[in-house]
């Protein structure tokens, strides 16, 4: 992987983000992120095809056939293979394994993958309905107001009911506190301005039902995104066409892809059984140990998702990801340091973006182009490891990297 | 007393107005939440809202559609309970615009009187003119067989005074809402000795469903919230004239603004409160109370020369707010007037002059804004008008003066028996005003 390229988060906590001020659309995302990436592997020209991933503007955005914008980038796309894929908030990682399987059937030598949402375009209590349609659909009656934090919320409430409620939140807070950190480090992230004093006690605020969920309080929830983010998924062949020197990429080492029936509530509310499958498959396949990964970028779209993330991929026991995390084994400076540009909670999340975004994130980190957020990675943990999932813990996709050699 | 059955036929007269529309929506919420119970299916709820003009009238339903389109929004959590049974509601969006539905199919808007023939309930913010309300609560009243009760939202005419000359046996109850009503907390509620205590139990209940915040009034022209507002503009404009006599009337007006609002931390100054109410509606009301206060002279002649000139304040019906003693543009004061030359003195023109010849704020002062939500805004009032106490200079000495005129007048209503009590006078201000702090106090 080459070239990666992020524009803004966009959303509350951005001064410059005002809902009732016009602001960048789609076709300005695309626009922007897909020439970062030309820009950096010498043009258009040099591109096999492209892959879109675009969770639900058909909704946010009356728009779909998002494979359309692939020549609206640049007019050297034009006539290119372009593909659209989606898997809810898992939408980025299908798109990069997408590209990632065009390489190894060696149908394609440059894959240009983008994640692509715009979703400020309604009010939350309704964009509640759209990204609903993450979850199966004739659940959405008996669903909360806001479907997802709701599910999470369940997550939250039995993970704190089996283990300890108090170390839970703690553990939840300081998750918080983690991913604002990081986001005050990227200029990008949609928590960059973030001046809060007192993270924790934001964290520690007790949920209030009546205006939200059970469980969780708003710091506990990533926030509404606008953004994208592409990168160039690319064969040694494509890196010399690109001409690119290799201490510039990273290498795909393994993945793992597993899904989960939409249809069926999570067996036990406490764990990311889906998360650990496709992470098991994704060090199978790399063949290596999760004590030789040295970032990772996990799907914290609630804080619990993060701590139960560091179960799943085995970092701590079930149940003790709270300690883990308490511990600060996750912070910039800890053993692993995890969503080293504020994830989802601190960077963002524009929902079809999300797993392009950390991919980009891990190959700035690892190949030293990751500015204030750069941590240092040591010789003996020399990979990163992506996770993005769709749904509630449904479509998974888990990535492997190292910087090329 | 049934509750559900008396709001099941309600009028407000002069829904379209400034106080009406806000208790139009108020009592529409109310009244749908009701017929949605289980219990109340199949029930007829009626709300008419009922006003003199039809233009008007248009212009409130369309208020009342955005207004009740948010509170939805608000509360879609419960909604989605109350709409469960309905399979055909999925969706936050499907549920609000259910509601919105709902609401909306409750209110009738009409100009016709007749109307409230039918209804348990009427809600009365027509104009404050003590004969016309008569003569509108006397025909409804002969004309309803069901011995309606009347909900007037009168800010100063006596209720016993209604009571006795439209015949209405005790069956009328000042329920007097703050501006704007929807937002507004306070609500002063004043009975005579013949109100009927049923109908003091239904707007109880009503103002706890409405989440308000309560306060007895006694019968006395003006109640508390008026009774201290009419003599705190009144020893503004005293103030002024003071000051104009060796400055221009701009610049004191300008000075005496700024000390009530910033040197005395209150939301607005005393003068853009005045154009906020309206400089027409506070002479009124001033002309209301004062035959009932043969000790003092509740009158300025300042307020009927701005009215000669056709300066009125108010506000139009977006809400935006009309000239008057300050003349504004996009919210934002810009000039004042100048009634020695008739017209406007941009603010730019006089301020850094009149800001020196008042002296820097005492250093621990935070602007209304910054202290009102602080829990420990007693603290920092103890500090600040510590400060002000011995703090020399020109503004501090008339803020002093104005913080203890203030507090004298609260006292007073506590010792007139129009308040029942000092505290009642500061939650009044507290929350039907939104100061920050009581004028009752021992800050100073």
């Amino acid at each position: 992987m080459i070239a990666g390229y992020n524009t803004i988060s966009m959303g509350t906590g951005r001064k410059e983000f005002s809902p009732k001020k016009p602001r960048p659309d789609l076709e300005d995302y695309f626009k922007e992120a897909g020439q970062g990436v030309l820009k950096q592997i010498g043009g258009a020209q040099n591109v096999d095809e492209a892959v879109i991933g675009n969770f639900i503007g058909a909704r946010f955005n009356r728009q779909a056939n998002m494979a359309g914008f692939v020549p609206y980038i640049d007019e050297g796309l034009r006539y290119k293979p372009a593909t659209r894929v989606e898997g809810a908030c898992g939408t980025g990682a299908l798109a990069l394994v997408s590209g990632i399987k065009s390489v190894l059937a060696e149908t394609a030598d440059v894959v240009l993958v983008l994640g692509i949402e715009v979703q400020n375009t309604v009010k939350a209590i309704y964009g509640a309905d759209i990204l609903a349609a993450a979850g199966w659909a004739k659940e959405r009656k008996d669903g909360h107001a806001y479907f997802f934090p709701g599910k999470f919320s369940d997550r939250s409430k039995a993970y704190a009911a089996q283990f300890d409620k108090e170390k839970t939140r703690s553990a939840m807070a300081k998750w918080f506190e983690n991913a604002i950190d990081n986001a005050r480090t990227c200029p990008t992230a949609q928590e960059y301005h973030n001046t809060t004093k007192d993270l924790i006690a934001c964290g520690m605020n007790a949920p209030n039902p009546k205006g939200f969920v059970d469980s969780l309080n708003i710091f506990d929830c990533s926030k509404v995104s606008d953004g994208a983010s592409a990168i160039a998924v690319v064969s040694e062949e494509g890196l010399k066409r690109c001409s690119i020197a290799k201490e510039n990429a990273i290498e795909i080492i393994g993945f793992g892809q597993a899904e989960e029936d939409i249809t069926k509530p999570p067996a036990d509310p406490t764990v990311l059984s889906t998360t650990k499958e496709a992470v098991r498959k994704a060090l199978a396949s790399a063949g290596i140990t999760k004590d030789q990964i040295g970032t990772v970028e996990c799907h914290d779209c609630f804080t619990i998702a993060g701590i139960m993330a560091t179960e799943a991929i085995g970092f701590a026991e079930h149940g003790k990801g709270t300690d883990f995390v308490l511990a600060g084994n996750t912070t910039r400076n800890g053993k692993v340091p995890f969503n080293t540009t504020g994830g989802l909670i601190g960077w963002g999340h524009p929902t079809g973006a999300t797993g392009v975004h950390q991919a980009v994130t891990i190959w700035e980190q690892l190949t030293n182009q990751a500015g204030d957020s750069q941590i240092t990675i040591h010789p003996d943990r020399p990979y990163g490891l992506s996770i993005n999932m769709g749904g509630d813990d449904k479509t998974l996709v888990s990535i492997v990297y190292k910087k090329a050699e | 007393m049934n509750y559900t059955e008396k709001l099941q036929n309600v009028t407000v007269l002069g829904a379209a107005g400034k106080m009406g529309s806000g208790i139009l929506l108020l009592t529409a919420l109310e009244m749908a939440d009701l017929s949605l119970k289980p219990e109340n299916k199949g029930k007829l709820f009626i709300l008419n809202a009922m006003d003199t003009s039809s233009e008007a009238l248009k212009g409130l339903m369309k208020y009342l559609k955005t207004q009740v389109l948010k509170a939805a929004e608000k509360k879609v959590i419960a909604l989605r309970q109350v709409y469960h049974d309905r399979a055909d509601l999925i969706d936050n969006s499907e549920i609000i615009d259910q509601y919105v539905e709902d609401v909306l199919f409750i209110v009738r808007p009409t100009t016709n009187i007749e109307a409230a023939y039918e209804s348990n309930v009427i809600f009365e913010a027509i104009k404050e003119d003590p004969a016309l309300k008569v003569k509108i609560f006397n025909q409804i009243n002969q004309n309803n067989k069901k011995s309606p009760w009347f909900c007037t939202n009168t800010s100063s005419i006596p209720i016993s005074l209604l009571d006795t000359d439209a015949n209405l046996d005790g069956r009328v109850l000042g329920v007097h809402f703050y501006n704007p009503p929807a937002v507004q907390k306070l609500v002063e509620i004043i009975q005579t000795k013949a109100t009927d205590p049923e109908l003091v139990e239904f707007v109880n209940m009503l103002s706890k469903n409405l989440r308000k915040v309560l306060v007895p009034s006694n019968d006395f022209a003006g109640f508390i919230g008026n009774g201290h507002f009419m003599r705190d503009a009144l020893h503004g404009i005293n103030e002024v004239e003071k000051l104009a006599a060796n400055h221009s009337f701009a610049e004191s007006l300008y000075m005496i603004n700024r000390i009530t609002q910033d040197f005395l931390i209150r939301p607005m100054g005393i003068f853009q409160l005045i154009d906020y109410v309206g400089i027409d509606v506070c002479q009124y009301i001033m002309s209301v109370m004062n035959p009932y206060l043969p000790d003092e002279n509740l009158h300025s002649h300042l307020l009927d020369q701005m009215l000669a000139l056709n300066v009125r304040g108010g506000q139009n019906s977006d809400g935006s707010q009309k000239d008057g003693f300050l003349k504004y543009e996009k919210g934002r004061v810009v000039a004042i007037y100048d009634i020695n030359k008739k017209s406007y003195v941009p603010i730019a023109d006089i301020q850094a002059a009149c800001d020196e010849k008042l002296g820097v704020l005492p250093a621990s002062c935070q602007p209304w804004k910054a202290v009102v939500g602080n829990k420990n805004k007693e603290e920092v009032f103890k500090t600040y008008f510590n400060e002000l106490k011995t703090h020399e200079s020109f503004g501090a000495e008339i803020a002093r003066n104005y913080a203890r005129r203030s507090k004298e007048i609260g006292i007073k209503l506590v010792l007139d028996n129009v308040a029942y009590n000092e505290n009642d006078v500061n939650t009044v201000l507290l929350t039907g005003f939104f100061h920050a702090y009581g004028p009752i106090n021992d800050y100073l």
